[in-house]
């Protein structure tokens, strides 16, 4: 009977344990990661610059103006030289296509962003992005004094929502199972920056403009740059996790930077200095499309039309007589080429120019990394609570969340469509995450891009990732940058800076901001007559 | 086994191994029975997290109950554990089915769920003391090893084979008979195993009508699925499919078809013509001559059946989004019956697309338009509700032609009916509501909107509802639905979606 009890038991032992070994081996044996490229800003030929080998120039060609960098701010340099009248530019690009971080993806199913993906409402300040916006059919008229924006430009309701204790619920900052610490917190926060938001600095100006630009002068807000926002919100007891994550998540969207490293007056700008020009239930609104700020990019490139010249790494600036000679080497035909000019705006980033032009020292800019991943997906995420909305976040997660390509479709959304997951490699110094960014083998971040978005949405059925990498997604605002460091970028004539890198915020705005200007000095210097967007 | 008789021990062997067998098996069950209620909950009530959790605490705690209550059984400890056996095989073998055709049933889905879950717990809870105290002549140091050992292999089993097999590949409610069916056969094999002379004939016939039972029901698992559908209509579904943009589901009773969308009702065949005349025969006769008609929505054609009635009208141009809907309408003898054929009449046109896309490109001016939609319940429909899209098919609209919307109630969601009304005048329409009992839906609202101020008075053909002398009744608003000032629903607020979800809430509970 002992013998037959030890054979049952060893029968059936086997047999559990051969279930159980085959149920582990089905569960360790993962599906197959799905397909899609692994692209980004292209490293070799950034690279190159920094290697410095390029042939001599064996082809010249002269023009009244060059444009070094075709990101927004070299845009918006060459559409206002065009909105001027004055046509004699051709703007150089390292890239295959114009757009920076502002460029646009896209695949059978939709357009996609790359990078940046949304522009709030200008404020008033912002007259030359404004009448952009109005000769692009943006702003469609005004009413009661106030532009008036097509609505089909307009984010779409829902706008955002919030994973927040297994349950989605709108806006981004949680409302349910708060402390009474974590309310205090939050009213508190939300009462400095409500008050900041209206602040006038003793020269009249607000203490937080976009452009920054335009911000006061007043010492007293200033002073405000040179400390960290995590040690602004330290003094006052601003210490609600919840609120600190929500600042957090802030931090690491609009600047790719935790708020130890973003500077109190930068960190504030992202609440403070938004006052929407449009009638109030619009004024808070962001405008989108599904190729983000690409519809933008795209816009501003046709009206630039063949002057934009792609595929050309500037490589040297030099002086000359009558202004200016920028060798350029061209990778589609793999020559050298001097380009003569009265001057150039340089509107790459700084740690570009800084190579090229000595007088312009980088050494105080910092860059985020930044991984996007366009997700293409069979069906819509659902969950629990509030529908799919525009910008998707869970608070459980070290991503931003998505964002759904499709949402300002207007018909009926039945089937596939385009995640845009944003990950700013933020938790450790730049250079480190930008070693990680590369040596982690594509399969690794789409496991990890698969793997955050599963655990929002089990059901997801995942058809493509298709990843972009950004080593230096953005200029990070760390303290001292936007008042120090920032304001002391200068160059001689001919040579002008355009790139949001002087504001020390990598946003449109900005960049949109410095490419008109530099334009407006250039005719200026140029002897090009003009009437003064800003 | 229980049997002190030591010559009778060479024969308690087989089900000693049977026994711990069974061990096995019961504790695969539970855990499996306990994972598919957790499911069901999450799937039916969402928030995962909180349905996991509770089913398993309440689970162990019902199985610590039925532990504590084997105390009381003093004797025939084996015919107790084949019986609790056969019972967790019938209430657990169909606890995924039932817990599918009550939830549309019952008001309290959560005591009925946690009352399968209880049930189960407390007797697999009494099942583990019972074995150890059958098996009890044995070693007790090896008794107690090799059940708990069992016990725990088994939770192992089905932990992994729950998501990796079961789910995947039978589904909840077959799983569910599944193991109910092993329970059962495990039950029925211990009785076979037991000696000649200690056989309970009564358990035996049990555990076959189980099995029989369980089998039946894992045969007819599908069918179950429509009984529990059918249970949410409440009438017998004649028809039902998920097309790519929504599930349709038909069901008849006595003379009454009706057409539900995505659980919604859409028309009972018995009042349907109150509905649709007053949807057409106002818009229509405040055209002097409306020849070119357009429809969007009405899949149905039932609209197009009133718009037939008109011999104005020589154009008739539909625009649904979904094929599957106008060719069920157009191609099925009961229905097209029913709309007499209005879909493929050779004045209409059907274009399959989404009405809002559709509009932004559509050319040409129609003399009535007649706007037809489910009613704003997500946020996908809500669009075509909007300043935007009215915008667009004011384009559409001949100078002095006229349009009609369908404005949801306005007596249970006052507000939601005047946004409508509200949206069209913003975008320059001149509009007045009017509204009709319709039996099926209650009091329901409409919207008529021109470019010019709207006549009072209506060239009307009669019909069973709508006649010269009732229409002017139906334009008076008493106070409970009067106009109230509301907001202007645009894409980026939805604010339809939002107060008519609030209002309909509220009326459901």
């Amino acid at each position: 009977m002992k013998a037959d009890r030890r054979g049952a038991l060893l029968g059936l032992g086997t047999g559990a344990a051969a279930l159980a070994g085959g149920g582990a081996a089905l569960a360790f044996r993962e599906p197959p990661l799905p397909p899609g490229p692994l692209s980004g800003a292209d490293l070799s030929r950034g690279h190159r610059l920094r290697q410095g080998k390029f042939p001599a120039p064996s082809r010249e060609e002269h023009v009244g103006l060059v444009i070094a960098g075709g990101g927004i701010a070299g845009l918006s340099a060459g559409w206002a030289l065009a909105e001027a009248g004055y046509d004699d530019f051709a703007l150089l690009e390292l890239e295959d296509e114009a757009g920076g971080n502002a460029r646009s993806g896209r695949n059978a199913v939709s357009a996609y962003p790359l990078g940046a993906h949304y522009l709030p409402i200008p404020n008033r300040e912002a007259a030359a992005l404004r009448h952009m916006l109005e000769r692009m059919g943006i702003i469609t008229g005004t009413a009661d004094g106030l532009p008036v924006y097509d609505p089909m430009q307009l984010c779409a309701d829902l706008q955002e929502r919030l994973l927040w204790r297994g349950k989605w619920q709108e806006g981004l900052v949680p409302r349910t199972g708060l402390t009474v610490k974590d309310r205090a917190d939050l009213a508190a926060f939300d009462a400095e920056m409500t008050r900041a938001t209206a602040a006038i600095g003793n020269d009249g100006k607000p203490a937080f403009a976009t452009p920054t630009a335009y911000s006061s002068a007043d010492p007293a807000w200033r002073a405000l740059d040179r400390q960290s926002f995590a040690a602004w919100l330290d003094a006052r007891d601003l210490t609600s996790p919840v609120l600190r994550a929500h600042v957090r998540y802030a931090m690491r969207d609009d600047y790719g930077t935790e708020p130890e490293h973003v500077s109190a007056w930068a960190g504030m700008h992202y609440w403070a200095g938004r006052r929407g020009f449009a009638a109030p239930h619009v004024a808070d609104n962001v405008l989108t499309w599904p190729g983000g700020n690409g519809h933008l990019a795209g816009l501003m490139a046709s009206r630039l039309g063949n002057r934009i010249r792609a595929g050309r790494i500037v490589h040297a600036v030099t002086r000359t007589g009558e202004g200016v000679a920028i060798d350029s080497f061209d990778v589609a035909r793999g020559e050298s080429v001097r380009t003569h000019a009265r001057g150039a705006i340089l509107a790459m980033p700084l740690f570009v120019t800084a190579r090229l032009v000595p007088e312009v020292d980088a050494t105080a800019c910092t860059y985020a990394p930044w991984i996007v991943a366009n997700v293409t997906v069979a069906q819509p995420p659902r969950g629990a609570g509030v529908p799919l909305a525009w910008d998707n976040v869970s608070s459980t997660s070290e991503s931003l969340g998505y964002v759904v390509a499709t949402h300002q479709d207007v018909a009926a959304s039945a089937g596939a469509t385009v995640l845009s997951w944003y990950l700013p490699l933020s938790d450790m110094a730049p250079a480190s995450a930008r070693r990680l960014m590369l040596e982690r083998p594509a399969d690794e971040w789409k496991r990890i891009v698969r793997d955050d978005l599963l655990a929002m949405h089990p059901e997801l059925e995942i058809g493509e990732i298709a990843l972009w990498r950004w080593g230096h997604a953005m200029i990070r605002p760390t303290p001292g940058y936007v008042w120090g460091a920032a304001p002391r970028h200068r160059t001689e004539l001919p040579l002008f800076l355009a790139h949001s890198d002087l504001s020390g915020l990598s946003l449109f705005e900005e960049a949109h901001f410095h490419g008109v200007q530099a334009a407006e000095a250039a005719m200026t210097t140029l002897g090009h007559a003009h009437a003064s967007l800003i | 086994m229980a049997d002190a008789d030591p010559q009778s021990r060479g024969k308690v062997t087989a089900p000693a191994g049977a026994l711990l067998v069974s061990a096995f098996v019961v504790a695969t069950c539970g855990l499996v029975y306990e994972l598919l209620a957790s499911t069901i909950a999450s799937y039916l009530l969402g928030d995962s997290v909180t349905q996991f959790s509770t089913v398993i605490g309440a689970y162990l705690f019902a199985m610590g109950i039925g532990s504590w209550c084997s105390r009381y059984v003093k004797r025939g400890e084996l015919r107790l554990f084949v019986r609790t056996e056969l019972l967790i095989a019938v209430i657990g073998g169909c606890s995924a089915a039932l817990l599918f055709m009550l939830f549309p049933l019952i008001e309290h889905f959560r005591v009925a769920l946690y009352g399968i879950v209880l049930a189960i717990g407390f007797l697999v809870g009494l099942e583990i003391p019972l074995l150890i105290r059958i098996l009890k002549d044995f070693d007790f140091r090896e008794t107690v090893s090799s059940v708990l050992t069992f016990d725990y292999v088994g939770a192992l089993a089905a932990s992994l084979l729950f998501p990796l097999v079961l789910m995947p590949q039978l589904g909840m409610i077959r799983t569910g008979f599944a193991f109910g069916i092993a329970n059962a056969g495990v039950a029925l094999a211990l009785l076979l195993a037991l000696p000649r002379g200690r056989r309970m004939r009564g358990e035996v016939a049990a555990a076959v009508v189980i099995l029989a039972l369980l089998a039946a029901g894992f045969a007819a698992s599908d069918r179950l699925q429509r009984w529990g559908e059918q249970a949410s209509y409440g009438e017998p579904v004649v028809y039902a499919r998920s097309s790519r943009f929504q599930r349709l589901v038909l069901t008849r009773k006595d003379d009454d078809l009706r057409l539900y969308l995505n659980g919604n009702l859409q028309f009972s065949a018995r009042d349907e013509y109150r509905y649709h005349e007053a949807l057409v025969k106002p818009v229509l006769g405040r055209v002097a001559n409306p020849a070119s008609v357009l429809i969007l929505g009405g899949g149905d054609g039932l609209a197009a059946r009133e718009v037939f009635r008109d011999p104005a009208v020589r154009r008739v141009t539909l625009v649904d989004l979904d094929p599957e809907m106008t060719a069920l309408f157009r191609d099925t003898p009961a229905l097209a019956a029913l709309n007499r054929g209005s879909l493929s009449d050779l004045r209409m046109t059907v274009i399959n697309a989404d009405a809002f896309r559709w509009a932004r490109e559509a050319k040409g001016r129609y003399d009535a338009i007649i706007v037809d939609f489910p009613d704003p319940v997500d946020y996908s429909v809500g669009k075509l509700y909007t300043d935007s899209f009215y915008a667009q098919v004011r384009r559409l609209l001949a100078p002095d032609g006229m349009m009609v919307v369908q404005s949801t109630s306005p007596l249970v969601a006052p507000d939601a009916y005047w946004t409508i009304a509200t949206t069209l005048e913003a975008v320059g329409f001149a509009t007045r509501g009017y509204h009709a009992y319709v039996p099926s839906f209650g009091e329901w609202g409409f919207t008529l909107a021109g470019l010019r101020p709207i006549p009072v008075r209506a060239r009307l053909t009669p019909g069973r509802f709508v006649t010269a002398a009732s229409e002017p009744q139906m334009f008076a608003f008493p106070p409970d639905m009067a106009r109230r000032p509301v907001e202007v629903n645009r894409l980026d607020n939805q604010a339809l979606v939002r107060v008519f979800d609030a209002a309909w809430s509220r009326y459901e509970s």
